[in-house]
């Protein structure tokens, strides 16, 4: 497996849905069992990249690369670096957290797996892709699996929910394909001389045509690529299926949705519309700050707003992802390693509090915040974890969420100083919400209704337990991951910035 | 002018064994239909199969001599009236395949075999026969072969379309297929007099000729061209000549409608590629002048864009499973229009590559409306509701065919649409591009309609969810279907060769 660590972590899951496909419906121990198995193995393979990996180049590594299609020279090019690396193992690691947290699925268990580990596949192979084509396919292949998973074994508004995500979605990636067409038809292969969807030769200015290296034409192509990325981050004012998708998927769905699948939309961004339009990068930064504190504050308010706990979650992944994009337009050292350690800490943070809100409803079959009180009592054990994930996500320094944070602010501040203020409020709000639906769900007078509820089961905490210790491991010392990222980000940055 | 007689050599007509076997196996399950009777229907159907499996045999022997020769530019048959060629080749291919699905489809059809199967092999034989008039559709070149071919598919697509004598659904719409079809025959025929006067030419490359030596006023050339073109639109549904698609579609029995979404479109797009192309383009830079003036592009880019946009946006409204899947092969014509407007060898050869692509989708689709229709007697998209887990792997590759129609990757219709939108965006055609690609955002809306009717929504009380028992035939035919739909999706690198050598060895 070791030539080929990319492709094992991407395929073995497929295989993994191929098996389950196989095993009579009624079953239903062994598929979960086989799943878990399924997604245990990138999971470990992640353990060896993590080992193995070289943070001392920005160079790509563990580099697969074959001819695939030869008319169109589209490769099967796989390949990480410092960018891709923490978004790989975020991946492995929730994803096996999540086959987990999807063992009380019942319905249709055959089906919900194999679209789960399909969907994995897809995770890795975005993250992993060098090959535009070979990306664009696995971004799409998530879309049909995201759907059914939604859209079957979600909550009672599941049909449109799906379908929203799904149009939402496709709609930004026709851009994006046609962006890509119109990189791959004007960029050469210094080698050959043909058109090449290979992504490092495309990062490669004197590959472009002279076509695409006009100004009005490349700005166009930016705005094509970010539309597409934005639907998926999401940015203001592209957000609107965030919270109908989230609400109405199944606990596990959530936080694949939010861990993984937004952070695709600024992963995107990084990898390939900096590299490849780096002047339009500049021109768009102000823009993209201006986004990010929009979606900073109008995150943080709506989430102020609910009555839901999933939609406030849901929510406030909108407000925690503009940080990430202010980071990003700081194009200073701090700033953009901060957001790619915000995109990490964000997937671990926000999978607690799905899953904690997973927990509740699974008891109470409500998430109505008002609807409880008192719970600390009846759950201490309960409260203690989600208290510790929403202090997490509202900033408190000892938990990583803070050290992300922390180090945006300090990257952007010197870059745009207004911006920096107003977004600093954000965390204001943040505190407020929390806290808020802190005291009227756990603290005040004890709902009689719920004296019933058990606390915590063994699995639950099996699945919380890791993720707090990382949570906790990256609040005191965050080297092991920005060890991982700093060398590309940097050289990112200096293509960029100049 | 001097009167050139081709004298028609017999020796020409082993190139066209494919059509003769077709020909004759036409006629052998026709009077085997007779001369059996009782209940053995099996009689046509198998003869029908073999027929196609032999003419499929002789036609893949003969593209492949072809290609070893590394010329396939083709033999002329019967003087200049046809030709068999690399072009000529890969529709034979495609019509065979398109056909034999069918035919074995059919044959666990209700609609076309009856409840108690007591219908005759009529539809097997109508079947091989339309597939042979297909193939001469694609290897006219001459006037008079096209309007001759045109009328056979035409004639043949009347009676099949009106296949079940009692319902009136079907009766009403043979009618209108035949009172279409007459009104835009006559509408062509007219154009081809005026090009026959302007040219005293009938075979295409003496019509190319004598409009490139000759002065032809731009504005007669554009009358033909728009007459011409309404005709053969007509053949392949694209707006403003699309009236009679979706009732044909809903009226016919779903078998012919499969076939009838596939096939004849096909064959009108080869038609159309063979004429303009070598009318007006092959090769030839005054040919391509020819079109300029008269704005070729801009013509066919806006038929292309109002036939997928409004295919599109009616198909949004349809309730009912069958006329849906009408308009939404109206809006891949327009798709398929796209390659069309630059009459360039890269924008044709994508058109080939799509159809083939649309071949096994649309089919897919088509045949497992017809295995559910077996069992609901229903086409309505209200009695889809829970229909997909009560037969989860023929619901699976519904869900395959669905997608790959919408155009997600990684399925086939995805790559067709890459191809020709690289195609499009080659030569700078933005607008159309971005206008297609927004149509295909729109088409997911009513396809996953189906889906979500399948598996998302809840079934009312009460309703039936038990297993349903589709005949095994059924599955092996959806899945000669659903197989390929994801495997060009992932490789299709040999399909693609496939058609650009069609396009590349297409003779004169």
């Amino acid at each position: 497996m070791g030539e080929h660590i990319l492709s094992w972590m991407t395929f073995f899951p497929v295989i993994g849905a191929a098996v389950i496909a196989f095993i009579p419906s009624e079953r239903k121990e062994v598929i979960k069992t086989v799943a878990a198995a399924a997604a245990a193995v990138p999971l470990i393979l992640a353990v060896q990249l993590f080992m193995t990996f070289d943070r001392t180049t920005a160079g790509f590594q563990f580099i697969e690369h074959y001819t695939w299609i030869k008319s169109f020279n589209i490769e099967y090019f796989m390949g990480i670096d410092g960018l891709s690396v923490p978004m790989v193992l975020l991946t492995a690691f929730l994803s096996f957290i999540c086959v987990i947290a999807s063992w009380g699925i019942n319905k249709s268990v055959k089906g919900y797996f194999a679209l789960f580990l399909i969907l994995e596949a897809g995770m890795f192979g975005v993250f992993c892709a060098l090959d535009f084509f070979l990306f664009y396919v696995f971004w799409e292949v998530m879309l049909l699996p995201m759907y059914f998973l939604i859209g079957i074994w979600g909550g009672p508004r599941r049909e449109y929910a799906a379908i929203k995500f799904f149009l939402y979605t496709l709609a930004g990636s026709v851009l994006m394909l046609l962006a890509m067409i119109a990189f791959y038809l004007h960029t050469s292969d210094p080698v050959t001389g043909g058109h090449t969807f290979n992504m490092l030769h495309m990062f490669d200015q004197a590959n472009h045509s002279e076509w695409l290296q006009g100004t009005n034409v490349r700005h166009v192509l930016w705005l094509a690529l970010f539309i597409g990325f934005a639907i998926k981050v999401p940015v203001f004012p592209f957000h609107t299926w965030l919270p109908d998708a989230h609400v109405e998927a199944p606990t596990a769905v959530s936080v694949i949705l939010a861990g993984v699948l937004l952070k695709m939309g600024t992963y995107g961004i990084l990898r390939i519309s900096y590299p490849m339009l780096p002047d339009q990068a500049l021109w768009f930064s102000y823009t993209l700050a201006l986004l990010g504190t929009i979606n900073i504050l109008y995150g943080a308010y709506c989430a102020m707003a609910q009555t839901d706990m999933k939609k406030l979650v849901a929510y406030s992944s909108v407000s925690h992802m503009g940080y990430v994009m202010l980071g990003m337009a700081a194009m200073t050292s701090a700033g953009i390693n901060g957001a790619v350690l915000q995109m990490f800490n964000h997937g671990t943070i926000t999978a607690m509090m799905f899953l904690c809100v997973g927990v509740v409803y699974d008891r109470a079959h409500t998430r109505e915040i008002n609807a409880f009180g008192g719970l600390g009592m009846q759950m201490p054990l309960y409260f203690s974890f989600f208290s510790f994930a929403l202090f997490a996500a509202l900033g408190l320094p000892g938990l990583s969420g803070f050290v992300s944070e922390a180090m945006i602010f300090m990257g952007v501040f010197p870059v745009y100083r207004t911006i920096t203020i107003i977004a600093a409020l954000g965390i204001i709000i943040g505190a407020a919400y929390v806290l808020w639906m802190l005291q009227r769900v756990f603290l005040g007078p004890k709902n009689e209704k719920w004296d019933s509820l058990p606390d915590i089961n063994a699995r639950e905490m099996f699945t919380l337990v890791p993720i707090g210790i990382l949570v906790l491991l990256l609040g005191v010392y965050p080297m092991p991951v920005l060890d991982l990222m700093k060398v590309t980000l940097n050289n990112l940055i200096k293509v960029v910035a100049g | 002018m001097e009167l050139n007689l081709n004298i028609p050599s017999w020796s020409d007509l082993r190139f066209w064994l494919p059509e003769a076997i077709l020909c004759i196996t036409f006629l052998v399950a026709l009077l085997g239909d007779l001369v059996v009777r009782g209940r053995r229907t099996w009689v046509p159907f198998a003869v029908s199969v073999a027929g196609l499996i032999t003419a499929g045999a002789y036609a893949v022997a003969a593209m492949n001599h072809g290609l070893d020769a590394g010329q396939f530019q083709g033999h002329t048959i019967m003087g200049s009236l046809m030709i068999v060629d690399g072009m000529a080749g890969f529709f034979r291919l495609l019509f065979i395949f398109a056909s034999l699905v069918t035919v074995l489809f059919a044959w666990t059809s209700e609609e076309i075999m009856g409840k108690r199967r007591e219908n005759k092999g009529e539809f097997y034989a109508l079947t091989v026969l339309l597939t042979a008039a297909m193939m001469v559709m694609a290897e006219a070149r001459d006037l008079l072969m096209l309007f001759l071919s045109m009328e056979a598919v035409g004639l043949i697509s009347y009676v099949m379309a009106g296949y079940m004598r009692t319902s009136l659904r079907s009766s009403e719409a043979s009618l209108k297929y035949v009172l279409f079809g007459a009104v835009s025959s006559a509408i062509m025929l007219y154009g081809m007099s005026l090009l026959y006067g302007m040219t005293g030419a009938m075979e295409f490359d003496g019509i190319r000729n004598a409009l490139i030596s000759g002065t032809v006023d731009p504005f007669a050339l554009l009358v033909v061209v728009v007459l011409i073109l309404a005709g053969m639109s007509y053949k392949i549904a694209a707006v403003p000549f699309h009236y009679w698609c979706p009732d044909v579609y809903e009226g016919a029995p779903t078998p012919v409608s499969a076939i009838f979404s596939v096939g004849p479109k096909a064959a009108g797009f080869a038609l159309m590629i063979r004429f303009f192309y070598t009318t007006f383009a092959a090769g030839t830079d005054a040919g391509t002048q020819l079109v300029q003036d008269i704005n070729w592009p801009l013509l066919v880019a806006v038929m292309s864009v109002a036939t997928m946009t409004y295919g599109n946006l009616v198909a949004l409204r349809q309730t009912n499973v069958k006329r849906m899947l009408a308009y939404s092969s109206i809006a891949h014509v327009g798709y398929l229009l796209m390659g069309f407007v630059l009459l360039s060898s890269a924008g044709l050869a994508s058109i080939l590559f799509y159809l083939l692509v649309y071949t096994l989708m649309n089919l897919g689709a088509f045949f497992y409306v017809v295995a559910i229709n077996n069992h609901l007697k229903s086409e309505e998209l209200s009695d889809y509701v829970g229909i997909g887990f009560r037969a989860p792997w023929a619901g699976a590759m519904m869900v395959i065919f669905l997608a790959s129609l919408t155009g997600v990757p990684p399925f086939a219709g995805f790559v067709g649409k890459f191809y020709l939108f690289t195609a499009v965006l080659d030569k700078q055609w933005f607008w159309l591009a971005i206008v297609a690609a927004l149509n295909s955002v729109v088409s997911l809306y009513y396809y996953f309609k189906v889906v979500r009717a399948m598996f998302l929504s809840t079934p009312a009380e009460g309703t039936d969810m038990s297993p349903l028992k589709l005949h095994w035939l059924q599955y092996v035919v959806l899945a000669m279907l659903a197989i390929p739909t994801l495997a060009l999706g992932l490789f299709f690198e040999e399909f693609k060769g496939l058609a650009d050598m069609a396009i590349g060895m297409m003779g004169g």
